[in-house]
């Protein structure tokens, strides 16, 4: 029987694209909301991509990886007192502006790394090599740097070229790759010692202490040591982006925004998909109530309907999420909007689709179980 | 023991004792059946006939086990339907008994061997099985030659033929007709019940039939005619035929 009932269901052109339609564009919604979503929750904590360490100490009341609190340079030295810290080197992070050959101010993520050590260095060097970063007034930048701080030229920075941060020249001696970041600035790498001098002055000028633990050791219990024996905060890698996107869920619109289109794709899903489907049961229901006087029972005939609409919610999953993933494809080139697609985004559309498929089915289920087959004796 | 799947008896096709049937609330209640009696045999077609509203289909209704009586014995091919649950009578439905409807009620996406072909589906028969059994029937009806057409492509007198062969296509030894003929021109109205009294006579099957299309009527083995919820009188024979001569 159940062919029949696929006969039936796929038969009904224009009903099958209604439902098969509403059931891919809540897909859609839901899946690429999802995956801007969650993109813009991984530019949140893109600092501990491109700026990679194991362990991230920081002051005490920091709660995101995106706000500092200056430290003491001391606390460098007391951090790497601390038993099971292999190495630990201070790191400078602050936005400040920089100024294209036309004069054009841009803001900028400076980055300011140990220069023995270059602990915490981007990820992927494009052009140029990393310890030329020693020279003097020697910046490396990321890719969008390179198209944000031309102004005055006609092409992109690229090695060799000079721009200036505060009244300072800076050359870049390099070009790496870098995650985009939340706030939208370029990520500009140099040595700890020039970012202080390219930084207006502060009393504190120590952003984060990098920390690797020694081999063998387990790095939560390092952190734990780190701020039991110094006060600070110290944060696991994982732990200060889980931190960061937790800030982002309860100190901002952000995700009740985006859980508002996701919602709503549900609805519309539930709407369309639930309404479509029971009004095709209704159009069948003279032929329902048939095959109940013919013999089929109460079970039967539900399950038929679930085979319905659980093929048409596997039909419109496929289409949604086809198309959200080809979304993803024409986007992510041009890394705008943000879009971050996995396994769970895949699994939560799916037990969303398969919500509205049961909801709708359930309709039509309700109905049918209360027909009477003598409905067919009625003229 | 009664169960849907055993048929033991020779008894009746069907028999109706004293059943009565009411629609509504108490203080207002319209009488559709009162104590109504009613027997049809195997080999025989059996018209129920009379006015609209006199409670044919409410009759027919309660033979099938779609609607149950208030008050009565209904006992079909020997199974007493009071002692079924709704699960019990809808297997024995789909195991006996074939329908016809008066709006054939053939799903208009499938072929017409598809169609044909869901009373023995419903029956567990795998699907090629029962597709070729359908194809067989079809044949038997004059449709042989139009297997994978629509039901919609078809005349009405050819979609009556096609519900025919549903009906008979699991074997049944009871088929229940309502007003089959109501849709079709007098002359395949005419073939139809050909079909139908063939189907009872030759395959010894009971074919009760509900009806007030007095072009029908000379084909009854048998004719009970209802009025007002009541059975008037049952004629045979000789009575049946001058029945049918008299002006409707």
């Amino acid at each position: 029987m159940y062919h029949i009932a696929l006969k039936m269901l796929m038969a009904d052109r224009g009903k099958y694209i209604m439902l098969v339609g509403g059931v891919a564009f809540a897909s859609l919604l839901m899946t690429q909301q999802n995956g801007v979503f969650r993109g813009l929750l991984s530019w949140t904590t893109s600092h501990m991509r491109n700026i990679r360490a194991s362990i991230w100490v920081v002051e005490a009341r920091v709660v995101t990886a995106n706000e500092t609190k200056p430290l003491k340079d001391t606390d460098v030295n007391r951090v790497r007192s601390v038993a099971g810290v292999d190495f630990a080197e201070p790191l400078f992070l602050s936005i400040i502006k920089g100024r294209a050959e036309n004069g054009a101010e841009k803001p900028i993520q400076l980055v300011g790394l140990d220069a023995a050590t270059l602990f915490g260095r981007p990820p992927v060097m494009l052009e140029g090599e990393l310890e030329r970063l020693r020279l003097p007034n020697a910046v490396v930048i990321d890719t969008l740097a390179t198209v944000r701080l031309n102004e005055g030229l006609d092409r992109p920075l690229r090695v060799g070229d000079a721009f200036e941060i505060n009244d300072r020249e800076a050359r870049v001696v390099g070009i790496c790759k870098t995650e985009k970041h939340f706030f939208g600035y370029p990520y500009v790498f140099t040595t700890y010692d020039k970012a202080l001098e390219y930084s207006p002055r502060m009393r504190k000028m120590l952003s984060i202490i990098l920390v690797e633990p020694l081999p063998g050791q387990v790095v939560e219990e390092v952190a734990a040591r780190i701020e039991r024996e110094t006060g600070l905060r110290a944060y696991t890698s994982a732990g200060l982006s889980q931190a960061t996107t937790d800030f982002i869920w309860a100190n901002t619109g952000i995700p009740a925004s985006f859980l508002t289109t996701i919602a709503l794709g549900f609805i519309v899903g539930v709407v369309i998909s639930a309404q479509t489907f029971f009004s095709f049961v209704l159009e069948n229901l003279r032929h329902l109530g048939a095959l109940k006087a013919m013999g089929a029972s109460n079970g039967l005939l539900a399950r038929l309907l679930l085979l319905q609409a659980f093929t048409v919610g596997l039909v419109g999953y496929g289409l949604g999420v086809g198309l959200t993933a080809i979304f993803g494809l024409v986007v992510l080139p041009f890394e705008q909007p943000p879009f971050l697609i996995d396994y769970r985004s895949l699994v939560l559309t799916g037990l969303a689709v398969l919500t509205i498929c049961l909801i709708a089915a359930l309709l039509g289920i309700r109905k049918v179980s209360r027909l009477d087959p003598a409905i067919v004796f009625r003229g | 023991m009664n169960t849907p799947g055993s048929i033991v008896s020779r008894a009746p096709a069907v028999r109706v004792d004293g059943v009565s049937k009411s629609f509504g609330p108490k203080d207002n209640q319209t009488i559709a059946l009162a104590g109504v009696r009613f027997e049809a045999d195997h080999g025989e077609l059996h018209l129920v006939v009379g006015p609209s509203g006199c409670g044919k289909t409410t009759l027919l209704s309660i033979i099938a086990g779609t609607l149950r009586s208030d008050a009565g014995d209904i006992r079909v091919l020997g199974q007493s339907l009071a002692a079924f649950s709704d699960r019990q009578l809808t297997e024995f439905r789909g195991a006996h008994i074939g329908f016809i409807f008066q709006q054939f009620n053939l799903i208009p996406t499938l072929s017409l061997v598809e169609n044909v072909s869901i009373p023995l589906l419903l029956q567990g028969v795998r699907r090629r099985e029962a597709e070729d059994r359908a194809a067989g029937m079809l044949e038997r009806v004059g449709l042989g030659d139009r297997l994978r057409r629509k039901p919609t492509e078809l005349s009405g007198g050819q979609q009556q033929r096609v519900a025919i062969a549903r009906a008979i296509v699991h074997e049944p030894q009871l088929i229940l007709c309502d007003e089959p003929t109501s849709a079709l021109d007098s002359r395949t109205g005419h073939d139809i019940m050909g079909l139908l009294a063939g189907g009872a006579r030759t395959g010894g099957r009971c074919v009760v039939l509900v009806t007030h299309d007095p072009r029908t009527y000379g084909f009854a083995d048998r004719i009970t005619r209802m009025e007002d919820g009541r059975v008037e009188e049952v004629l045979s024979g000789a009575a049946v035929h001058q029945f049918a001569a008299q002006p409707h």
